[in-house]
């Protein structure tokens, strides 16, 4: 009998511990849900992520169009049930306004119907699944960093100009990879003489499919690795011997983020991207010195793409005039993206993503011994992804 | 247990049970509902590896396979459902019965292999073929590869879709409860008995006359449709599926679940499930370094509680 | 076959048995541990990961890489022996299971703490510059000598282990309690000790894998699980308790997944077309170990070198 009373009383006590941790508070100012990697070897980039977004709070004086804002945050552990888990747990218990962050493409998949079903609008700052950006666009959906495929295309113009004939490329073996290597060759004219995709995400030596680049001896390589992998490759490729001796074309490889790491290994090496450290506008001096000022390194682009996000939100919200009842007018003013962004002119298409700038940047010392990332040019001017016109959207 | 035990135990479950989505909607606490609703499920699908794990004492490193095989059949279903307007592949009772087939399938298969192998090797070769099949998913790149892809079309049953917060809940209950049922008569029947008597005594149990191979087989198939059925549901309530359903660490996430809470006892799955999401859920919001904490835990079950959780309130002996 | 395809393919082989002789560097230890000890660790992944920190943290710290490797070794030895003696020891009688989930509370709490300490973007080792450059081993073939050392170094390690476990009296018991440990225990031996020593011992290697892997892949947080898998799929291959089989195993291990990578997608146009070769190459040569394993296994359920009497 006590035994049952036992069960009885832990079976009590773990149901109240689970309604005590979905208990909502009451609403009083503008909330914001981060959901994004903070565990797990990809976590750098959710850091890195979380650095913007609380910076650019920081700078607005922790309000969001002069109203207070409290933000939540929380680890999706590169878990696509986690973070819809999350999701759901922000939107339905600490009744979030907005929420932002979603650093992979397959958390972002699982989790924004969450979002969507329950009306709450969702700026990925990392993701930018191309489902999303056509048939599965969607009004309460805005990507802020930009459709994975814009980079790579923008790319293969840049090899086309260079005189690229003979290409190799390596990627990891998901779907961020492929849409990587994809984008590239749609637009690139050469020879692809090899391609190889490596084990994701266990693959860390990349011994074999580096020496097949080097008995190929091409015009240049081209890799995509997410800074997870960056570290690896690019060490292997320097003991290889091949630092230098071929040409080295990436996106979203080197930045502030694997730089501090492999600078030296990198040295010279060529990338396309929406952002540059160095854009000379007033925005992106701001944030730059600011971030610079509080963490003692270069932003990266999840920083600068979450920092865009942030002011985005502020000017929507000052767009409404702190009425956040009206969703319609929200979804409006965010649309008109009426704010200053850190990559210069920005504005979105009508599938709720950017249309925006590209640049050619080169890994180069920086003063300090450090180093970065400058820009050469623009590779393109008001780019925009190849799937806005299968968007039913307005 | 003795039957009085059983009894009660059961009218408390069901009785929580039902008390779980008044007290949600009282207190404003949805996602309470919801997140009751994912530790269902994965309970029921604990249930299962329970049968073969802590009743039939295979460590298998697999399940997650069979799991992730019903959440497929439903993912792809429902995508040539909304993409091409194949409206009976979004069926619900056409996706079960392939689930029951698929899974009992690849049971079978697996089951037939790797059975011959005991202890580590079992393990290994178990953990082999849900890599592969993982793989196989993440190269299934119109399926969305290792992205996954979104369920816009649910299961439906004579035109009820299977969506819905309450009804999710209500279909996760539901099902939980038959699980345990059906293992705990199975367990009971003669089958089971020698199932049990395998783990603890094989040569015994061939001298009198059984073939313990076959029992294995059996149980293994069985644990493996029930799976398949979780996944089903995991599908139609995440409205997502992705390759890391199937991957080993999913098997070992259920594996700790069926030990925390303590192996071949009746509802020990759940309370395992409950208490490893649970304190993943309240950990993470204390420490952005709550694996440790998790961590942690687990160590401490394991040290202090060799029978798991349940075990400190069952009177069930178990006999290795 | 044209001269170059010739060359490339001696330097995939080359890579094949520097993986290989990495995966041995890590089994040996692990076989030894679960064939005598009956215990699934799991945290040799971990010991392995701690080892690449801790050599990439002193290599950066002091510009020695040399001594990295020393300290980290002993470091790992260290480490793994307080662990077993401290926590790991009282898992021997429990069931598998048990041991299963104490050590993936110890890999949760691991992969953490390496995060606290370390950070989470990895730390990574810049090799001496007599290292760091690419040999000719034949006319047209050159190899990165870094790789290569590797390559002869475990193969001494390998040796020496060869003379402790069949020249040695500790060997001796060590062979002996991998085929019947009661009787060892039965024959007065310090069993503790014994164990102690080859966990130790099962560390120091781990730890050696891996500042040895520090350079090539970097330490980052992680990085020991997806080799704790292949290392199980090694000693599973190669026969629980045989230093021996863990040896052939790993550079089959080593040679499969290697060449795989190298060429099953090439082997794959040839037979299917381009197009089924780019979608399929790549999964395809992941599984080839889990194949392999699952074919040997089949055929032999107690691995290719069965070192218990059962």
């Amino acid at each position: 009998m006590i035994k049952k009373t036992l069960l009885t009383c832990l079976g009590s006590a773990l149901g109240a511990l689970m309604i005590s941790s979905a208990v909502a508070a009451p609403p009083t100012e503008i909330r914001l849900g981060l959901v994004t990697t903070l565990t797990t070897s990809a976590a750098a980039g959710g850091e890195a992520t979380k650095e913007g977004i609380e910076l650019a709070i920081e700078q607005l004086g922790s309000k969001i169009g002069g109203i207070p804002v409290t933000l939540f945050v929380e680890d999706d552990a590169l878990n696509p049930a986690l973070g819809k888990q999350k999701t759901e747990k922000l939107i339905l218990q600490d009744r979030v306004d907005f929420l932002v962050g979603y650093n992979y493409s397959n958390v972002l998949l699982a989790a924004y119907k969450a979002a969507v079903d329950n009306q709450t609008f969702l700026l990925s700052t990392n993701a930018g699944p191309g489902v999303l950006a056509g048939k599965h666009c969607n009004p309460w959906f805005f990507a802020i960093r930009d459709q994975t495929e814009q980079a790579p295309r923008v790319m293969g113009d840049e090899l086309n100009r260079k005189g690229v004939k003979r290409l190799y490329t390596m990627a990891p073996n998901y779907v961020a990879g492929k849409e990587m290597v994809g984008g590239l060759l749609s637009h690139f004219n050469g020879e692809v003489i090899g391609q190889d995709y490596t084990k994701w995400p266990d693959q860390l030596d990349f011994s074999s499919e580096i020496a097949k680049i080097k008995s190929a001896a091409p015009d240049a390589a081209y890799v995509f690795y997410p800074p997870a992998h960056a570290l690896q490759f690019v060490s292997q490729f320097q003991q290889a011997g091949l630092k230098g001796k071929i040409p080295l074309y990436s996106n979203y490889t080197f930045d502030g983020l694997t730089l501090p790491q492999l600078g030296a290994l990198a040295d010279g090496s060529l990338l396309t991207m929406f952002w540059s450290v160095d854009l000379d506008n007033e925005a992106n001096r701001r944030f730059v010195d600011a971030f610079k000022k509080k963490h003692g390194r270069e932003p990266s682009n999840f920083a600068a793409s979450a920092y865009d996000a942030i002011m985005l939100i502020d000017s929507a919200v000052r767009g409404v005039d702190g009425e956040m009842s009206d969703k319609d007018k929200l979804r409006e003013a965010l649309e008109a993206a009426n704010f200053q962004s850190v990559r210069g002119k920005f504005r979105f298409g009508t599938n709720h993503f950017p249309i925006q700038d590209f640049y050619l940047l080169q890994v180069v010392p920086a003063d300090d011994g450090t180093f970065t990332t400058k820009t050469l040019s623009v590779a393109a001017t008001e780019n925009s992804d190849t799937y806005v016109n299968d968007c039913q959207m307005k | 247990m003795n039957r009085v035990e059983n009894r009660l135990a059961g009218i408390v479950l069901v009785l929580t049970l039902a008390v779980i989505p008044a007290i949600a909607f009282a207190f404003d606490a949805i996602f309470a509902l919801t997140f009751a609703t994912r530790i269902l499920i994965l309970a029921a699908a604990a249930v299962s590896l329970n049968l073969i794990l802590g009743y039939g004492g295979l460590l298998s490193l697999c399940h997650s396979t069979f799991l992730g095989l019903g959440a497929y059949v439903v993912g792809i279903g429902g995508y040539h459902a909304y993409n091409d307007e194949i409206a009976w592949m979004a069926d619900g009772f056409v996706q079960l019965c392939a689930i029951l087939v698929l899974s009992a399938g690849a049971a079978a298969i697996i089951g037939v292999i790797s059975l011959r192998t005991r202890g580590m090797y079992f393990l290994m070769i178990t953990l082999a073929f849900g890599q592969i099949l993982y793989l196989a998913a993440i190269g299934a790149y119109q399926y969305g590869g290792d992205e996954g892809m979104t369920i816009f079309q649910p299961s439906t049953f004579a035109g009820f879709a299977l969506q819905g917060r309450f009804v999710m809940y209500a279909a996760a209950a539901i099902f939980f409860c038959v699980s345990v049922l059906v293992v705990e008569r199975l367990t009971r029947s003669r089958f089971g008995l020698v199932l049990q008597a395998s783990r603890m005594n094989e040569a015994r149990v061939c001298a009198l006359g059984y073939d313990p191979m076959r029992v294995r087989l059996v149980a293994f198939i069985i644990s493996g449709v029930m799976a398949g059925m979780a996944g089903f549901l995991l599908a139609n309530n995440a409205e997502f599926v992705s390759p890391i359903d199937l991957h080993w660490t999913r098997s070992a996430d259920l594996v700790i679940m069926v030990v925390l809470g303590g192996l071949g006892i009746g509802l020990g799955p759940l309370f395992g499930t409950a208490l490893l999401l649970i304190v993943e859920e309240l950990a993470s919001g204390m420490s952005p370094h709550w694996p440790i904490i998790v961590g942690v835990m687990v160590l401490l079950v394991a040290l202090f509680m060799p029978r798991g959780l349940a075990g400190l309130v069952s009177s069930e002996k178990r006999h290795d | 076959m044209s001269q170059a395809t010739f060359l490339l393919f001696l330097e995939q082989c080359l890579n094949g048995l520097q993986f290989g002789i990495m995966l041995f560097l890590i089994t040996a230890g692990l076989t030894l541990v679960v064939g005598i000890m009956n215990f699934v660790n799991l945290a040799q992944g971990s010991l392995f990961m701690l080892g690449a920190f801790v050599a990439a943290w002193f290599a950066s710290a002091t510009g020695n890489y040399y001594l990295a490797v020393a300290v980290a070794v002993a470091a790992t030895a260290i480490i793994g022996a307080l662990v077993e003696v401290l926590a790991l020891s009282r898992f021997y009688r429990r069931p598998h299971l048990d041991q299963v989930l104490a050590t993936f509370g110890f890999i949760l709490i691991f992969n953490e703490v390496v995060r606290v300490l370390w950070g989470s973007q990895g730390l990574t080792v810049v090799l001496p510059p007599e290292l760091n450059l690419s040999i000719e081993l034949l006319p047209g073939l050159t190899y990165p000598l870094f790789r290569f050392v590797f390559i002869v170094f475990g193969l001494a390690v390998a040796a020496f282990l060869y003379v402790l476990i069949a020249r040695t009296r500790v060997g001796m018991l060590i062979r002996a309690g991998a085929s019947d440990r009661e009787m060892v225990r039965g024959l007065g031996v310090n069993i503790g000790l014994l164990f102690t020593f080859v966990f130790g011992l099962g560390a120091a290697l781990a730890g050696l894998a891996g500042s040895l892997s520090a350079p090539i892949m970097s330490a980052s947080v992680g990085m020991g699980e997806p080799v704790l898998i292949l290392g199980f799929v090694v000693i599973v291959i190669g026969g629980i308790g045989s230093i021996r089989g863990a040896f052939w195993a790993a550079l089959l291990v080593g040679f499969i997944d290697t060449l795989g990578r190298s060429y099953a997608t090439s082997l794959i146009s040839l037979i299917f077309g381009s197009t089924a070769a780019s979608s399929v190459g790549p999964s395809l040569s992941g599984m080839m170990i889990y194949i392999l394993m699952a074919t040997v296994l089949a055929v032999c359920p107690e691995g290719l070198f069965r070192a218990r009497a059962s």
